[in-house]
């Protein structure tokens, strides 16, 4: 439904029209408590059980209870890159859902509102048409009078599955899936409430909608949140360990790992503070089990001195940093993507670091793994920078082939004959690690440290041990750089304009290069995972292209660049980086990004 | 999607695997064995004698160096690890607790001690020694209270006596102090004792009762810094006109009440094993909820596991 919807119409039973779309936006506004996230949630779940495309986005307030809150759900037959500029439908609950989120609808887009609370005004009927159901009261009458208006989550569910035609049984399998846990009474009431609103006749004032074939995709979906994927890429990757503190957006992996770990033999711990579960689980990581933290931009801040610590001593461990809007506390319920210079520099001395950011949902599970790897076999800290767009968005991806991806590093306490910890012999400096455990025949035992040390570990103040090590760190992860792969351009390898991002900018740069090549623009984009170091190659891409714009969601800074652009002018000296920055806290629109190009090209011109 | 394919590490020379040795076939290790550097601390320091007590546990008590880690923070006396040949880390200030905690947690089969002084254990990291004591880590934690900043040449320190004059309090100190015996028998630690290091029969008493103790065992052992304190434990001394005065006998170490009057004396105070009692540790709990768990998916690799949770998410 990208365009004013109703190209192939044709009368249906009822005697109101049915659209065949190919993709559709919509929008549900209401209060945090409501359950909205849950209509996206089974939305999403449907999509990726009906081999379509889904990927959503939702704002929460950050009190603690109540507050406006939205969920934007876009689901399409073709690739869904990001959660769309504009929605097709809002469902709105109450008035100021209504009001606030009426103009986030293309013209000529249809809200569906609870006539309980909401009354139309004369000035948005001209634009948009409206469906006025009185959903509070329809709720109770399904389910009951005691139940009040809670359920209405799921009659809004059901009026939704009419209009576009979904699957009403998977979607009844899906509820039922989720509350058979609650007892017989909620699923039924649940279920109840679903059909009540599944059933009802919208008919007569406006057409319904029917997808066109999803085109076979000949793999299974599974469908979930960034934060999830993410946890689970730490489990795949055979972390047995993590320690944390609470901290928004960062707490549901923490939650997550708590509950699941204890399965596979390890323990998820909730610290005092942020240094504690830093120092905790560079504590497991030293005794050789495969160990993680994380946090928030704040807990980022406080975490700074241990992982100095880790990368001085080289100790393997994934820290993963859902960063939010800062500085300080900041919009702790809204995105940006402005840790990216504590992420690579963020502690005293000279103390390269490893940083990867995941692009999308799919890949937070992959990347998680990936910063396993790089951690054991570099010996470092590595920073999983991701951000609140994929953390709480659902998407669906092909299911992974779990029997060839699970890792599981148990600590090796084979004695050996001898051990360095900080052999300067090795090339490259990449060092083997021997723990605690284990006897070393020799009886020669080794110190992790933070003072400079000499190949022991032991303290040496020798202005030739500080520069050798010092390049031992360094020569790392320069090794490290040449075995990441060079980041494939999304469109053309030369043209005009290429867009440079990393993290959830990924998206909506792909569906900005498809929109203004669609148009006849020279226009494409690059996604960088590998942070820091930077894969080699990417200096010959920037010469294929006229202009590099780094799209970022952080501040432009004292000269013009964010973060990322701040890192590749450094690195490259090329003065065609320049940046498109924004801190309004939300995601990119395809349409803002197409329109800061040309305000760009524009001044580039002038 | 591809993953990133690494290539395998370099292989570094010493790394092949030695030959099995038998329990029975070994010696236990001599002090010779177990000494690394020569310490860095001022002759005189009372952190030596702690160290060679340390020393002596570990022979009398036949430890191998593969069934130990030794960890500390920063300060004087938390560069104990150097000087000990056995696997340790020497962390950064005031945070040896939850480092030590993750590796006691991470490995069982280990007896971790931490070592640290005042400024480690009660200002920069006291919020974790009250955790590591509420949540009864099982490892041994001395604290060498010297009452004074040393490796920073002499300012005050949380168990600075009233008075005492520092580079930071020249007209004398003005805070109260923190009482280490109070401080842990509040925050729930199981085993809370205090020796000096003048009296090594003493100390290593103590060291063996904390470490045969299952739970956070918290030792303090009162230990001179010559330099920027001296004579701050004259008192404690019966050989310098002091008086060492150990817990009294009828002392009922499982009463809380009675630990805290005892101290609460005034210095020199008590000697000894103040609190003691049995709780079930962290690492107690947390295995018995992994068993909890395990049970469920008994049988399973780990990939079956998580296939689990990514079938409910189709």
């Amino acid at each position: 439904m990208s365009e004013a919807p109703a190209p192939a119409s044709a009368e249906s039973e009822g005697g109101s029209q049915v659209s065949k779309i190919s993709e559709v936006v919509i929008r549900i506004a209401g209060n945090s408590q409501d359950g909205i996230q849950s209509i996206g949630g089974f939305l999403a779940r449907l999509a990726g059980r009906s081999e379509q495309e889904v990927m959503t986005f939702m704002t929460i307030p950050s009190t603690i209870s109540g507050g406006p809150s939205i969920f934007q759900v876009r689901v399409g037959t073709g690739e869904v890159l990001s959660a769309g500029d504009d929605a097709d439908v809002l469902l709105a609950f109450y008035q100021h859902s209504y009001e606030n989120h009426i103009e986030s609808l293309k013209p000529g887009g249809v809200v569906l509102y609870d006539s309980d609370h909401v009354e139309e005004k004369e000035e948005y009927r001209e634009n948009y048409r409206h469906v006025g159901i009185p959903i509070s009261s329809l709720t109770v009458e399904a389910i009951g009078g005691t139940a009040r208006d809670k359920g209405k989550n799921i009659f809004a569910l059901g009026l939704i599955a009419r209009t576009f035609d979904l699957d009403s049984e998977k979607l009844a399998g899906l509820i039922t899936e989720k509350f058979k846990g609650k007892g017989g009474k909620v699923l039924e009431n649940a279920l109840a409430g679903f059909h009540a609103g599944y059933g009802y006749s919208i008919g007569d004032v406006f057409e319904t909608f029917e997808f066109h074939e999803a085109e076979g995709k000949n793999y299974e979906q599974v469908v979930m949140a960034g934060n999830e994927a993410l946890a689970y890429g730490l489990i795949a990757g055979g972390v047995r360990f993590g320690a944390g503190y609470p901290i928004t957006p960062w707490s549901d992996i923490m939650e997550l790992l708590r509950r699941e770990l204890p399965k596979y033999g390890g323990s998820f711990i909730q610290c005092e503070d942020e240094i504690a579960s830093v120092a905790m689980a560079i504590g497991a990581g030293f005794a050789g089990v495969v160990s993680c933290t994380g946090s928030s931009g704040p807990g980022i801040s406080l975490k700074s001195e241990a992982l100095g610590w880790a990368q001085m001593a080289e100790i393997p461990l994934v820290v993963i940093d859902v960063q939010r809007g800062g500085p300080s506390t900041g919009m702790p319920t809204n995105i940006e993507q402005s840790d990216l210079n504590i992420a690579c520099y963020g502690a005293h001395g000279d103390s390269p670091r490893v940083v990867v950011a995941p692009s999308d949902v799919e890949d937070c599970f992959y990347i998680a793994i990936e910063a396993v790897n790089i951690a054991r076999k570099y010996n470092v800290p590595v920073l999983v920078l991701t951000d609140q767009a994929i953390a709480t968005r659902i998407e669906a991806f092909a299911d992974p082939d779990l029997e060839s991806i699970v890792q599981e590093f148990p600590p090796d306490l084979t004695p050996v004959k001898d051990h360095k910890p900080y052999d300067l012999s090795v090339p490259d400096g990449v060092t083997t690690r021997v723990v605690p455990g284990t006897r070393i025949e020799s009886g020669q035992y080794p110190i992790a440290t933070g003072l400079e040390h000499n190949e022991m570990g032991h303290p040496s103040a020798s202005p030739k041990m500080h520069m050798e090590m010092m390049a031992k760190r360094r020569n790392k992860l320069k090794a490290l750089a040449r075995e990441l792969p060079t980041p494939e351009v999304y469109g053309p390898n030369e043209g005009n304009v290429l867009l440079v991002g990393w993290g959830s900018t990924q998206g909506p740069m792909r569906e900005a290069v498809d929109r203004a090549r669609a148009k006849g623009d020279s226009i494409s984009s690059l996604s960088i995972r590998h942070i820091n170091p930077l894969p080699e190659g990417l200096e010959e891409i920037f010469a294929g292209f006229h202009h590099v714009h780094v799209v970022e969601t952080n501040d432009e800074g004292l000269y013009g660049f964010g973060q990322l652009g701040g890192l590749l002018r450094s690195r490259y000296a090329d003065p065609k980086i320049k940046g498109i920055n924004k801190t309004d806290g939300l995601t990119w629109k395809v349409r803002e990004i197409l329109e800061r190009v040309e305000e760009k090209l524009a001044a580039d011109q002038a | 999607m591809s993953q990133l394919q690494l290539a395998e590490p370099p292989v570094h020379p010493g790394h092949e695997p030695a030959a099995p040795l038998a329990d029975e076939a070994r010696e236990p290790l001599k002090k010779k064995q177990i000494a690394a550097d020569h310490p860095t601390w001022c002759p005189g320091c009372g952190d030596f004698a702690v160290l060679s007590l340390y020393f002596k546990l570990i022979e009398k008590r036949g430890l191998w160096q593969e069934k130990l880690a030794t960890v500390a923070g920063i300060g004087c006396s938390s560069r104990f690890p150097y000087f000990v040949q056995g696997h340790g880390a020497h962390f950064i200030h005031g945070r040896a607790l939850p480092f030590a905690t993750g590796v006691s947690l991470a490995r069982p089969d280990l007896h971790v001690f931490a070592f640290g002084g005042d400024g480690d254990a009660f200002s920069i990291g006291g919020n974790h020694f009250n955790h590591t004591a509420r949540k009864n880590l099982n490892l041994t934690y001395v604290v060498m209270d010297n009452f004074v900043y040393g490796l920073t040449k002499k300012q005050t320190s949380p168990t600075s006596p009233l008075g005492f004059k520092s580079k930071t309090d020249m007209w004398g100190a003005v805070d109260q102090p923190i009482n280490p015996m109070k401080q842990a028998i509040a925050a729930g630690a199981t085993f809370v004792a205090r020796t000096t290091h003048t009296n090594p029969k003493h100390v290593l008493e103590v060291f063996e009762a904390a470490l045969d103790h299952n739970g956070f065992s918290f030792v303090e052992c009162l230990s001179e810094c010559v330099e920027f304190f001296p004579g701050a434990f004259n008192e404690t001394n019966p050989r310098k006109g002091g008086a060492f005065d150990e817990v009294p006998e009828d002392h009922d170490v499982t009463d809380e009440l009675a630990a805290y009057k005892l101290a609460g004396a005034d210095f020199p105070g008590y000697f000894g094993v103040f609190y003691k009692v049995d709780r079930p540790t962290k690492n107690e709990l947390e295995a018995g909820i992994n068993e909890k768990f395990q049970a469920k998916v008994e049988g399973l690799k780990p990939w079956q596991i998580l296939r689990q949770n990514f079938d409910r998410m189709k």
